[in-house]
């Protein structure tokens, strides 16, 4: 008798707290993150119909339709919104790394007191509205600021007159959206960035100085390769979220040359073609899936570090 | 070796004006007697008092906030769940769909999200009548699901880099499994659940593009008044609400700053002391 | 120390434990006395971690059985075994004091709070910590936080105390004060403490009996002498302390073994031994058996050679001494007098190696 109760008392505290701890979660994200997601597929093979919801499948086999997805390829507004897109967040992806990098290397290399202040100040921003960061810089770009005036000024003090500038336009464009997503996304880079660079241990970069190497040829045997997992890591929290990003260009872009973002949404509102804006998503997503391996590489390279530290 | 890396701190001082003029800029600006942002035609504190009469703005910020809590805490309780699962449940059915679920969200990018959880409910409302009408039952549902993401991943990383010993040290002291969950375990990673509540209530505070899609006439919140305002150009009023938030982040974050490094320095002098003494 | 003739208070019956494909623990075997302090002896990997674990109920035996004061283990989960542990990482719990780490097993048990306050007094009196009853571990030092651990597995008068590589973390003064400390504290509680370690020092100083372990298998149980003196293979004689071993045939049975050994260049007796003619065995002889001398001495088994290296260590020295055949045999010689000239020899010296028939041990795997 006692062996049931036992076994009885011991499943509960096993297996059941266990399994509530993981189906609870489980079950939301199921229904909350991917439910919504099969239905979206579901939909970018309905068509657009006056109806509420404004979808409508065929009548008869095979009930779907591709066109969406064929329309993504005949009209060069789509493929024009994803090259501009990926060649955005590229391009902000890449200064991101080249200013957050020595950013994040100054930080480690900083006395520890110091240190705290300025992983404060890196993610004070952060903490601040993403909305309100995008709207301080429009304060800049218009062409009457305080800012464009003073580097007109500046410029026109180095080029000969007749070149002169009344101000730069700088507003609506892709230069500002790129500039907009390299300052909103910077501590995405920079943090993931330092805890890499925090956890490298010094003595190698002792070692290779002894053995004759110079600083900047340490940086580049000793640091650098070590820091991929960061760099990689950084650049897919910049470039995932940046290359769908719908914020920035409707504030600061080209209405002419919107990203992706802005074509899944204006398709969405405007157009109220919800189908066609769903096939757009998914082919978001897909394009999106072609970085996985190297998701999956950092995943296991970070596992092999933290194990290589673990055994002396 | 103590060489001052000069490029480096060249490069920090250079990354953090980058951060902070625009921010100073608006703030300045919010003082700014004229209407015009661009130029300066005086100070003025005219701005702050419309900001306090007008009932629209006030609306939209406590319903922030109240949203923020309620998702904050839920996505606090299913993310600290999730943290545990990955954390210490090494082998389960789906495990590796459910790291993914959790990954997910964390880089998504948000128009995605956005229209798929609007589809979502309105297809949940044609399939089973709930939910009947958009607002702060359905924003709330999507704060949740990403906020608790992050959490989990707070979570995770706290207890994987915590000594397992002392769960096994409890259960070995005749603690059952739920025991050394709230003697053990929760106590000692409540920092870190603390935070993640913190780092929920900011991303619902501050998110725009999920909230758009998935509210309705009648629940505005306070970034989605400032996104529609903002869209029409820069106005000093805004810049106003701005700083007022800005200014609260920033004493906040620096107030936590503070009581950490007190905490850290008290740490550390008590470990000096201890090894000092070595009884 | 435990009676003769008493049943075993742990009995280890067939125990294996694999996981997946490797077998960390197989087929072990073991009786462990009431009141008895046993070592598990064996290097990294050899399985007696996981056998410790599954003494505590972390892990469950893939086959076999434990019975601990004769009832059967299998299936009972660390928090209902009468078994506790002190971990090699401590593992206090840190939000607690010193007080509430070492009261925190009491909270599972039928006491009343005044009698849950004295348990934990007396716990700390026994270890010496009253004074930092408030103090959090992090506030203490790796020492004293190995007291709080061991305190605390105390605490519930456990039938069985573990013990992970107890003295690890600790620096060399600290480790002797602390060996004894244990043994007090095992002779004052009567407890029975299985330890586990690597340290073969460690398990010859604090245990009664001691488990040699190889590869997930039991290689010799016995007293440390036993263990040192007797071992029974290859293995357990190379493991514990330094050792010489020499191969060679078993010429003649008679008073004593005479065995060719062609390593030493010419035969040696040694103590009668169940051996035949013809057999090939090792011989095997400690470094302070064998007596070193600039002349040759008056014993039946010494040979030549030349001191090729020599190590100072105070209290004794060791020589290496190669002979003619290319054989390096391992010297130790206690320097019982002081002043220049204590030592036997020096560098590229010729000496006599010399070794008494009873102080060979014949092994033969």
């Amino acid at each position: 008798m006692a062996e049931e109760t036992a076994a009885g008392r011991s499943w509960f505290n096993r297996r059941g707290w266990r399994d509530l701890i993981i189906g609870v979660p489980y079950v939301w994200l199921l229904t909350f993150f991917l439910l919504p997601f099969v239905i979206v597929f579901a939909m970018s093979l309905a068509r657009r119909a006056e109806l509420s919801p404004p979808i409508a499948f065929l009548d008869e086999w095979p009930w779907i339709r591709g066109d969406n997805f064929a329309r993504l390829f005949s009209d060069t507004l789509y493929i024009r919104a994803y090259l501009t897109s990926i060649w955005n967040a590229g391009v902000a992806t890449f200064f991101c790394l080249l200013i957050g990098y020595p950013m994040a290397l100054g930080i480690t290399r900083v006395s520890k007191s110091w240190r705290n202040i300025l992983l404060m100040l890196v993610i004070l921003p952060f903490w601040t509205s993403f909305l309100l960061r995008v709207y301080a810089w429009m304060g800049l770009l218009g062409n009457n600021s305080w800012f464009n005036r003073g580097l007109t000024a500046t410029i026109n003090a180095v080029i000969p007159s007749e070149w002169a500038l009344k101000s730069i336009p700088m507003m609506n464009s892709n230069f500002a959206v790129v500039l907009v997503m390299v300052y909103s996304y910077l501590p995405f880079m920079i943090l993931p960035l330092y805890a890499n660079l925090e956890k490298l241990d010094m003595t190698l970069n002792e070692a290779a100085l002894d053995l004759g190497s110079r600083p900047w040829q340490v940086f580049k045997d000793v640091t650098l390769p070590l820091s991929i997992p960061g760099i990689i890591a950084g650049g897919l929290l910049v470039f995932i979220p940046a290359s769908g990003e719908l914020i920035i260009p409707s504030l600061v872009g080209n209405a002419s040359d919107p990203m992706i973002g802005r074509v899944i949404s204006d398709q969405f509102s405007s157009a109220r073609d919800w189908p066609m804006a769903s096939a757009v998503a998914v082919a978001l997503l897909l394009l999106l899936l072609l970085v996985l391996p190297m998701m999956v590489y950092t995943y296991f390279e970070g596992r092999a570090q933290a194990q290589g530290e673990a055994r002396p | 070796m103590k060489r001052r890396p000069v490029f480096l701190i060249s490069c920090l001082c250079f990354g953090f004006a980058f951060f902070y003029i625009p921010i100073l800029s608006l703030i300045v600006f919010s003082f700014n007697k004229s209407r015009l942002v661009t130029v300066w035609g005086g100070f003025s504190t005219q701005w702050y008092g419309k900001l306090f009469q007008n009932d629209q703005v006030i609306k939209a910020a406590a319903l922030s906030i109240q949203i923020a809590i309620t998702s904050a805490t839920f996505a606090t309780i299913l993310g600290t769940m999730a943290g545990i699962a990955l954390a210490r449940f090494r082998k389960f059915r789906g495990r590796v769909v459910f790291s993914g679920l959790v990954t997910a969200p964390l880089i998504m990018p948000e128009v995605i999200t956005g229209i798929s959880s609007l589809m979502l409910f309105i297809m949940m409302a044609e399939w089973i009548g709930w939910p009947g009408s958009r607002g702060f039952t359905t924003i709330t549902i999507a704060h949740i699901t990403f906020s608790m993401t992050y959490v989990a991943t707070i979570v995770q990383s706290r207890l994987s880099s915590m000594d397992i010993a002392i769960e096994e040290a409890a259960m070995d002291l005749g603690a059952r499994p739920w025991r050394v969950l709230t003697d053990v375990t929760l106590p000692v990673i409540s920092p870190a659940i603390f935070a993640g509540w913190l780092l929920a209530f900011t991303i619902s505070l501050d998110d725009v593009v999920i909230t758009n899609f998935t509210s309705g006439p009648g629940s505005t919140t306070l970034p989605i008044l400032i996104w529609s305002k903002v869209r029409l150009g820069v106005t000093p009023d805004i810049n106003a609400l701005a700083t007022i938030i800005i200014t609260v982040v920033g004493v906040g974050v620096v107030i936590a700053g503070i009581i950490m490094h007190r905490a850290e320095a008290r740490r550390e002098r008590d470990i000096q002391m201890a090894i000092a003494q070595n009884g | 120390m435990a009676a003769e003739g008493q049943a075993p208070f742990i009995r280890i019956e067939g125990v294996s434990k694999s996981f997946g494909k490797f077998t960390a623990v197989n087929d072990v075997s073991l009786d462990i006395m009431k009141g008895e302090m046993f070592a598990l002896l064996g290097g990294s990997g050899c399985g007696k971690t996981t056998l410790l674990r599954m003494l505590a109920g972390f892990e469950q035996p893939s086959s076999g059985r434990i019975f601990l004061d004769g009832q059967d283990m299998s299936g009972i989960p660390p928090y209902e075994r009468p078994v506790n542990m002190m971990f090699q990482s401590y593992a206090l719990f840190p939000h607690m004091t010193v007080e509430g780490n070492v009261g925190y097993g009491l909270k599972h048990e039928k006491m009343t709070a005044a009698e849950r306050t004295g348990r934990v007094r007396q716990m700390l009196d026994l270890v010496q910590l009253t004074a930092l009853a408030e103090r959090k571990p992090h506030q203490l030092s790796g020492g004293q936080r190995q007291r709080v651990a061991l305190a605390r597995a105390l605490a519930k008068q456990p039938k069985l105390l573990l013990l992970d590589e107890p003295l690890g973390a600790l620096d060399k003064k600290l480790r002797e004060h602390t060996q004894f400390e244990i043994m007090n504290i095992q002779e004052r509680t009567g407890i029975t403490f299985v330890v586990v370690t690597h340290d073969q020092e460690e398990a010859m100083t604090l245990a009664d009996r001691i488990a040699v372990m190889d590869h997930g298998e039991i290689r010799q149980v016995g007293a440390p002498t036993e263990v040192y003196e007797h071992p029974s293979s290859r293995f357990v004689a190379g493991f514990i302390g330094s050792i010489n071993m020499f191969d060679g045939d078993v010429k003649h049975n008679g008073a004593g073994l005479t065995i060719a050994v062609p390593s030493l260049g010419s035969d040696i007796v040694i103590e009668t031994g169940s051996a035949q003619s013809g057999d090939k065995v090792t011989v095997a002889v400690r470094p302070e058996k064998i007596m070193i001398s600039r002349d040759r001495p008056e014993c039946a088994n010494a040979f030549q050679g030349v001191v090729k290296d020599l190590g100072y260590f105070g209290k004794d020295s060791l020589y290496r001494v190669v002979l003619p055949s290319g054989t390096l045999v391992s010297v130790n010689s206690v320097n019982t007098t002081r002043g220049s000239g204590s030592r036997v020899a020096e560098w590229d010296d010729k000496v006599w190696l010399s070794f008494e028939p009873s102080a060979a041990i014949l092994l033969r795997d």
